[in-house]
């Protein structure tokens, strides 16, 4: 399986990431002898085999619903690049 | 004294031939004045260390000290520290100060009562095998700084090996403790997926991430990972149930141990000196009374193409929450949402990062699914089951931990798939959730060597019982690199 830098553009679009220009053909490469390498498990036989979940069998455990938080919202707002009154500013998505 | 045994710092501390606090000095001072040939630490807390090293003086005056009480230590990089810059190695998180403590930051300092030295780098987000990619440039090997430390836990073994900490956190994906143990001459474990809490631990691949420690000899580890080890309600993955007596276990003889010895490990592709070594380890492991014997692990060849489709599938997705609206790097040239997320994003994540997001988001898009995803899922569940039969017969296995020793900076930094190739001995422990390690067992043109221990799960007690073993018989683990 080889990526085009077309393919490259595409996926990179699709996980919000914006590439240098410069980067693609050289990612369109590597991406693609990185893709070549796992195909190796196209030949394995996994007919039958049911897809592993957890190397222990576990289930997602269960808590009680009940407050175990404090509000800490300043704490956790300290750092975020922009705020005002509580809100998280972003720009403009409505016109 | 950063020569001295956990247990000797201990003692030292108990007897008052030194205070935590002339411990904690001794060590900023080698790090003041050694590491700027070394690069292992980001961030040093000097206040923080001196802090907790007061408290630990008078917990020790007190009579009220665990063994642990006053002795340093640094955290990898991916474990929040309140109040202290976390970075994880990247751009992304240079100016994120973590708002809470990661469990295992709780667990060492405030209730062991260790100290606090710094952070240390590591490749960003965990995803490297040399160090290379971290956004705080590379870390030296100090046996040869002309050499990579190896990677994710670059930081944490070349800290520990030049002595300038007595011991250090570290995290596993898919070999990231227990290659760089190896091109260190430390010992490094890998506990049981789920043994220790991962919360405020930096996700990267979350069905394979485990937390450990790396040390200057298996009583050292053990300590650590004893204080480490438990069930926490704030990791949904983490496992109720009881942590072994990890250090009580380690004098027992090895008489009788069944050793099984992986075929498609010894296979061609291993150094000579690296194949040398470990051949000496088993001869020395059976002279200590046990017994070897070949078994076969005929997946275990598939481990890579495995992984690197299921760490990247959920590397992409982890990593989703980086954009640029909560914390870490936001852009100053995005006009829209969507541009403020693909541009914090591409300013943020260097380039492994992003080709390991793109694979991740490749394999997982529609149409290809199938194909790579849930096809290395089943592999994975047959590499699962080769283990499980496997300790159907043997104890332990043993294998090489790497193929060669420490390589030069930027022999694979061009070529990802040579690079991954590097971990291919150790990350079908990660697959099948088992315990592993790496401990030294000599030098190969003046490089150290290790040799990997893996066990059934929740068998670490065994694993550090055979690793002292080992230790008490040779003496590997106690050369450290010449100028340190």
């Amino acid at each position: 399986m080889s990526l085009t830098p077309e393919q490259v553009q595409q996926v990179a679009h699709l996980a919000r990431l914006e590439l240098k220009a410069e980067m693609v053909p050289t990612y369109a490469q590597q991406l693609s002898n990185i893709l070549a390498m796992v195909d190796q498990l196209t030949a394995a036989n996994t007919q039958g085999v049911s897809p592993m979940a957890h190397p222990l069998g576990l289930t997602q455990r269960l808590r009680p619903d009940v407050v175990t938080e404090p509000n800490r919202r300043e704490a956790y707002q300290a750092h975020a690049p922009a705020v005002e009154d509580g809100l998280f500013l972003v720009p403009k998505v409505i016109e | 004294m950063h020569t001295l045994s956990l247990n000797e710092l201990a003692a030292g501390l108990k007897a008052r031939k030194f205070s935590s606090r002339e411990l904690t000095q001794h060590y900023l001072g080698r790090i003041a004045e050694r590491d700027g040939a070394l690069n292992s630490y980001v961030t040093v807390t000097p206040e923080i260390a001196l802090a907790q090293a007061d408290a630990a003086d008078a917990r020790l005056a007190r009579g009220e000290a665990g063994l642990l009480t006053g002795i340093p230590l640094a955290q990898k990089d991916i474990f929040c520290t309140e109040g202290v810059r976390t970075a994880c190695g990247s751009k992304m998180l240079d100016k994120f100060i973590a708002p809470y403590d990661a469990t295992i930051v709780k667990k060492l300092h405030a209730e062991a009562g260790m100290v606090l030295l710094g952070k240390l780098n590591m490749d960003e987000f965990a995803m490297g095998s040399s160090n290379e990619t971290s956004w705080y440039g590379p870390v030296k090997n100090p046996w040869d700084l002309s050499r990579v430390p190896g990677g994710s836990s670059g930081g944490s073994v070349a800290c520990v090996a030049a002595g300038l900490a007595p011991v250090a956190t570290a995290t596993d994906t898919g070999g990231s403790i227990r290659q760089p143990a190896a091109f260190t001459n430390l010992t490094g474990i890998k506990p049981t997926y789920g043994r220790v809490s991962r919360y405020g631990m930096i996700a990267f691949a979350s069905s394979l991430d485990q937390a450990g420690v790396v040390a200057r000899s298996t009583e050292d580890a053990a300590l650590v990972l004893q204080a480490m080890s438990g069930f926490d309600a704030l990791d949904s993955t983490s496992i109720e149930r009881p942590v072994d007596d990890l250090v009580g276990g380690l004098g027992a003889s090895i008489k009788g141990l069944k050793i099984g010895l992986p075929k498609e490990y010894f296979a061609a592709g291993m150094a000579p000196g690296v194949r040398a070594r470990v051949e000496e380890a088993i001869a020395q492991l059976q002279a200590l009374g046990a017994e070897v014997r070949e078994i076969s692990l005929p997946n275990a060849p598939l481990s890579v193409p495995t992984y690197y489709v299921v760490a990247p599938a959920e590397a992409s997705s982890n990593l989703a929450r980086f954009d640029g609206v909560r914390y870490g790097h936001r852009s100053a040239e995005a006009r829209t949402l969507e541009e403020l997320y693909k541009k914090s994003r591409g300013e943020g994540f260097g380039a492994e990062v992003q080709r390991r997001i793109m694979i991740g988001t490749y394999v997982l898009s529609h149409g290809y699914y199938d194909a790579y995803y849930l096809q290395a899922q089943k592999v994975r569940k047959l590499i699962y089951e080769d283990f499980k039969r496997a300790y159907e017969t043997v104890d332990v296995i043993l294998a090489p931990t790497t193929t060669g020793t420490a390589f030069k900076f930027g022999e694979n930094s061009d070529d990802p798939v040579a690079m991954y190739l590097n971990d291919i001995y150790t990350i079908a422990a990660n697959l099948a959730g088992i315990p592993a390690m790496s401990l030294p067992c000599g030098f190969s043109e003046g490089l150290p060597v290790g040799f990997q221990l893996m066990g059934n799960y929740f068998d670490e007690g065994r694993l550090l019982n055979v690793a002292h073993q080992y230790q008490l018989a040779t003496d590997f683990h106690r050369a450290t690199p010449k100028g340190f």
